[in-house]
C-alpha cells in the first residue's frame, strides 16, 4: 500500500516541479535579466550532471588511469569536439568503457 | 511543417535512446529486487517518469525506508526539473494549457537537453513545441518499453556491465558541441568543479547548488562584457 502512496505523491510533486515555471511564466511577464540568467541552465546543469559521474567513485574523487569512467568520458569528450556527432560520441564512450573494463 | 518538426524532435532524440534503454532495463530489474510488483515497477515509470529518482526510490524500498522519506528523496532528486521548467518556459508562453500540461509531463533530462538546443538555435520556430513533443514522446515510449524489458527479461543481462554510465555520455554528446562561446565554457567549468565540491550535499542538492553557481558566473561575465 505504501508503495502506491510513494508513487502517487512522488509523481504529483515531480510533475509540479516540471510544470511550475511553465505555468507561472504564462501568467507573469519574465524580466529580461531572468531570461539572461536562464540561458545558462543547459551548460550548468549538464556539466554538473556529467563531472561527478567521471571523477567521483563511491563518494571519493578518483583521478587515476584506473578510473575507467574518466578515461571513457575523456574519449567521448574528444569525439564530441572533433565530430559534433551525438551518436558517435555515445558509441565511443560505450566502446571505451567496455575495452577498459575488459583489459 | 508541424509533422516535420515533430519528426525532427524524434530523430534528434533517437541517439540518446541508446543510453536510455539500458538504464530503463536496470531500473526494471532493481525495482523487482526491491520487492515491488511488476505492476508497481512499471507504474513508477509512467507516474514519476524520472530515471534517477526511480533508482533511488528502488534502493530505499529495498532498505525498507519509511514512505515519507522516500517521497522526500524523490522530490529532492527531481528538484532540478524546476531549472528546466524555468528554462523552457519563455518558449512555451503562448501555448494553450493542454500543451503546457502535456509538455510539463514530458520534461525530462534527455528531452530537455535536445529541445533547449533546438529552441536556442531557432528561437523563432513557431512549431518548436512539436519538436519538444516528438523528443518527449519517443523518450517516454522508450522508457516504458525498456522498463518492461527489465521487468520481464532482466535476469538475462550480465550484471557487471557499467550500463548506468551510458547516460552521462549522452549529456557529454549534447553539452560539448554547445560550448562555442566563452561564457558557456566558463559556466560549464564552474558548475562542473562545484559539482565535485558539493557532491556530499544531502538529497543530491549539490547538483542544483553547482548549477546555480555556474549560472551566476555566466551572468556576471555577460554583464561585464556588455558594460565594456
Amino acid at each position: 500500500m505504501n508503495v502506491w502512496l510513494v508513487l502517487l505523491l512522488g509523481g504529483i510533486f515531480t510533475y509540479l516541479t516540471r510544470a511550475f515555471f511553465i505555468f507561472l511564466f504564462g501568467l507573469w511577464e519574465i524580466p529580461s535579466w531572468v531570461k539572461e540568467f536562464l540561458r545558462f541552465v543547459p551548460p550548468a546543469v549538464l556539466s554538473a550532471l556529467i563531472i561527478p559521474e567521471l571523477f567521483v567513485q563511491s563518494g571519493k574523487v578518483f583521478i587515476s588511469l584506473e578510473n575507467v569512467r574518466l578515461l571513457a568520458g575523456i574519449a567521448a569528450i574528444f569525439t564530441a569536439l572533433l565530430t559534433k556527432n551525438t551518436l558517435l560520441t555515445i558509441l565511443t564512450g560505450i566502446v571505451f568503457v567496455f575495452i577498459f573494463n575488459t583489459f | 511543417m508541424k509533422l516535420q518538426t515533430f519528426l525532427k524532435g524524434v530523430r534528434d532524440e533517437t541517439p540518446l535512446l541508446l543510453a536510455v534503454m539500458p538504464f530503463g532495463v536496470i531500473y526494471g530489474i532493481m525495482a523487482l529486487e526491491a520487492g515491488l510488483t511488476r505492476f508497481q515497477a512499471q507504474s513508477m515509470s509512467y507516474i514519476v517518469f524520472g530515471g534517477s529518482s526511480q533508482f533511488v526510490a528502488s534502493k530505499l524500498f529495498a532498505e525498507s525506508t519509511p514512505w515519507s522519506i522516500i517521497v522526500l528523496t524523490v522530490v529532492m532528486v527531481n528538484l532540478r526539473h524546476l531549472l528546466y521548467s524555468a528554462s523552457v518556459a519563455p518558449y512555451l508562453k503562448e501555448l494553450p494549457l493542454g500543451w503546457k500540461a502535456t509538455l510539463s509531463y514530458l520534461l525530462t533530462d534527455e528531452a530537455y537537453a535536445v529541445t533547449i538546443n533546438h529552441y536556442q538555435k531557432r528561437p523563432d520556430d513557431r512549431y518548436g513545441h512539436f519538436y519538444f513533443l516528438g523528443a518527449g514522446l519517443i523518450l517516454w515510449l522508450t522508457w516504458q518499453m525498456s522498463t518492461a524489458a527489465g521487468i520481464y527479461l532482466g535476469k538475462m543481462l550480465p550484471s557487471n556491465w557499467p550500463l548506468d554510465f551510458f547516460l552521462p555520455l549522452t549529456f557529454i554528446a549534447i553539452l560539448v558541441p554547445s560550448l562555442n562561446n566563452f561564457p558557456a565554457i566558463a559556466v560549464a567549468l564552474t558548475a562542473g568543479i562545484c559539482s565535485i565540491f558539493f557532491y556530499g550535499f544531502p538529497y543530491k542538492l549539490g547538483l542544483i547548488a553547482a548549477a546555480l553557481v555556474g549560472m551566476t558566473t555566466g551572468f556576471i561575465i555577460d554583464m561585464r562584457r556588455r558594460r565594456a
